[in-house]
């Protein structure tokens, strides 16, 4: 990429706070394992939903790329979230319980189900034995795969990370998008070239999809969508975005190329290259995308100005979270010459 | 059953960091030295479940006559206040918790099992205050349990029963709100117009916290937040958002599928 330089971070906002230091407690979940499970489980869900498209076109080479990819993101991901875990040993406590206000013990639940699809419509496909058992679990695992896609927007978006959860409406769109766009490219890099049609389609919705939501994510969500813009956020975002939109228009042009038919072979060839390049960016851009939120998250809970700041904005302005705006509050105006992030004596 | 910590009588002592510590076996959380005036503890953690903020400011404290400081008008106040969990009436953490190890008690507090939490960490970023943390070579996550082992007993929580001011008042929330409601009229009537009171609203965000404050300037100067909110309040549109989600997903694979030549 081009050395664009960085746009200036937020002007400091004039907010108060304990000593600069976080209101919140930031998550301590890895990196490497959480933001990539919801890279992996968002890939796994989507291709999961194609495996089925292309099994019921009768597009058998698809498919099975298809369910390959879902069953072997699905066998990183389980290892992600177990490893990731404080107690590793008592995984199975996921599903001691069911709590509908728990957005991952719905995941537990929905990967409880997903996951053994997954892999038995990935083992069905490749031994060729109990076809029928294949086509179920094949069926099931697409109906589940959109949630699994998508439900690990709601996980973020459900605590007091400021970044993520101001995002709560652009989350869910933006890891469809994603979603799409990778298992988009697990069809374009790995399916024969007769067969990945369908996955052009997907590219261009999901990059379309996701290019949009990237965008408002972090113009709609005020000052927390600003903490996407923290260097180590921004970097991986764009080169998300960069690699999005040029992983859906290389599919496209091969597409477009590709459709003259009766080409040489050595064009065939060159085609067949782009389409797996693109596919393969399409792959990059949406691990891009999701590192990319994760860190912004982060950096929005290490900061307290994004904590502070949209709060005390609420309370000022009389919409206070109870809905109740100051009531039986006994609120003081504030003191002069208090600006400023750290507040000591001089 | 909860606190109420009225800050303006807090002298900083830390007994009820060491009490806590004493009582529930809290490992060491670390032998820093900060800078930041007499705070080394910094905030609430895994391992640190009482934690005193120390705060200087150069203003004049109430009416309170002082020449500590010997630059400009010689104005100085110390603000020192006691932090602890929240015991949300709506405890994000407790909503969030997968394996149901966060429960509510018949005291009206949030406690975690340590036999049952597997360390996932979901509710360490649930929390809007900050309280709960993991607990580094455990895993687990830890908090205050508002003592329920003292209250099974009939006993006071150790931080408010080695409090030498009362400044950490343990009892049944109405009084506690009574209580609370009177010393700021109080104080407010002795010229100290800044107090206020934090976590008392039963219509907050978090529906009323059991632990309350009174504070002498805005919440945030402490580290807490000034409007916390239960990020499970909207949990119902964000599981509709991501239903939406799924079904455009499936829908946008559909198109593709039948909007495709062979």
């Amino acid at each position: 990429m081009s050395p664009r330089r960085e746009t200036p971070m937020v002007p400091d906002a004039e907010f108060r706070s304990y000593y600069g230091l976080p209101v919140i407690n930031p998550p301590v979940w890895e990196e490497r394992e959480i933001a990539g499970y919801i890279f992996l489980g968002g890939l796994a869900g989507a291709s999961s939903a194609m495996a089925a498209g292309a099994a019921l076109t009768g597009r058998p080479g698809l498919a099975r790329a298809a369910k390959l990819a879902s069953a072997l993101a699905m066998t990183g991901s389980m290892g992600a979230l177990v490893k990731d875990l404080g107690k590793p040993s008592r995984f199975y406590n996921m599903l001691r319980t069911f709590k509908p206000t728990s957005p991952m013990s719905v995941g537990s639940w929905i990967l409880a189900g997903f996951a053994p699809a997954a892999f038995i419509a990935a083992g069905t496909d490749l031994t060729g034995r109990f076809p029928r058992t294949g086509t179920a679990a094949t069926l099931g695992a697409a109906v589940l795969g959109p949630a699994v896609s998508t439900y690990t927007a709601v996980l973020l978006a459900d605590t007091a990370v400021p970044a993520w959860r101001e995002g709560w409406r652009e989350l869910p769109p933006l890891f469809a998008g994603s979603s799409l766009a990778a298992a988009a490219g697990v069809g374009l890099a790995a399916a024969p070239a007769g067969q990945s049609g369908p996955a052009v389609g997907m590219a261009v919705i999901g990059a379309a999809v996701e290019l949009t939501a990237s965008a408002r994510l972090e113009s709609a969500t005020g000052l927390a969508g600003q903490a996407y813009s923290a260097p180590e956020a921004a970097r991986l975002l764009r080169a998300g975005r960069v690699l999005t939109a040029a992983g859906a228009g290389g599919a496209l042009a091969a597409r477009l190329l590709g459709s003259g038919g009766r080409a040489r072979p050595f064009r065939r060839r060159s085609i067949g290259a782009l389409s797996r390049a693109s596919g393969a960016a399409l792959i990059l851009a949406s691990a891009c995308t999701r590192f990319g939120v994760f860190r912004g998250g982060m950096a929005s809970a290490r900061d307290p100005q994004y904590t502070v700041v949209p709060q005390r904005a609420r309370l000022d302005s009389g919409s206070a979270g109870g809905g109740q705006a100051g009531a039986g509050h006994p609120h003081v105006a504030a003191a002069p010459g208090h600006a400023g992030a750290v507040q000591v004596g001089e | 059953m909860g606190f109420f910590t009225d800050t303006s009588i807090c002298i900083g002592c830390k007994a009820c960091e060491v009490a806590c510590k004493e009582w529930n076996q809290v490992p060491e959380d670390g032998l820093n030295f900060t800078g930041m005036s007499y705070d080394n503890t910094q905030g609430l953690g895994a391992d640190t479940w009482r934690h005193v903020a120390f705060i200087e400011q150069p203003r004049r404290l109430g009416a309170q006559q002082v020449d500590l400081h010997h630059e400009g008008d010689g104005q100085f106040r110390w603000l020192m206040s006691s932090d602890v969990c929240k015991h949300c009436t709506q405890a994000g953490c407790l909503d969030v918790c997968p394996t149901g190890a966060l429960f509510r008690t018949e005291f009206g507090t949030v406690v975690v099992q340590e036999d049952v939490c597997n360390g996932c960490g979901y509710c360490i970023p649930a929390c809007p205050f900050g309280v709960i943390d993991q607990r580094k070579g455990d895993g687990r996550a830890w908090k205050c349990t508002l003592c329920y082992d003292r209250l099974k007993a009939d006993m006071e929580p150790a931080c408010a029963k080695a409090c030498p001011t009362k400044s950490i008042q343990f009892g049944p929330l109405e009084e506690l709100r009574t209580r609370a409601a009177g010393r700021v009229e109080e104080l407010h009537q002795r010229g100290v117009s800044e107090a206020r009171l934090y976590g008392h609203d039963p219509d907050d965000g978090v529906g009323g916290a059991g632990a309350m404050f009174l504070l002498l300037d805005e919440p945030e100067v402490y580290g807490l937040p000034p409007d916390p909110v239960v990020s499970t309040r909207q949990l119902p549109d964000m599981w509709r958002r991501a239903a939406v989600s799924a079904l455009g997903l499936a829908g946008a694979v559909a198109v593709a599928f039948l909007g495709t030549r062979r």
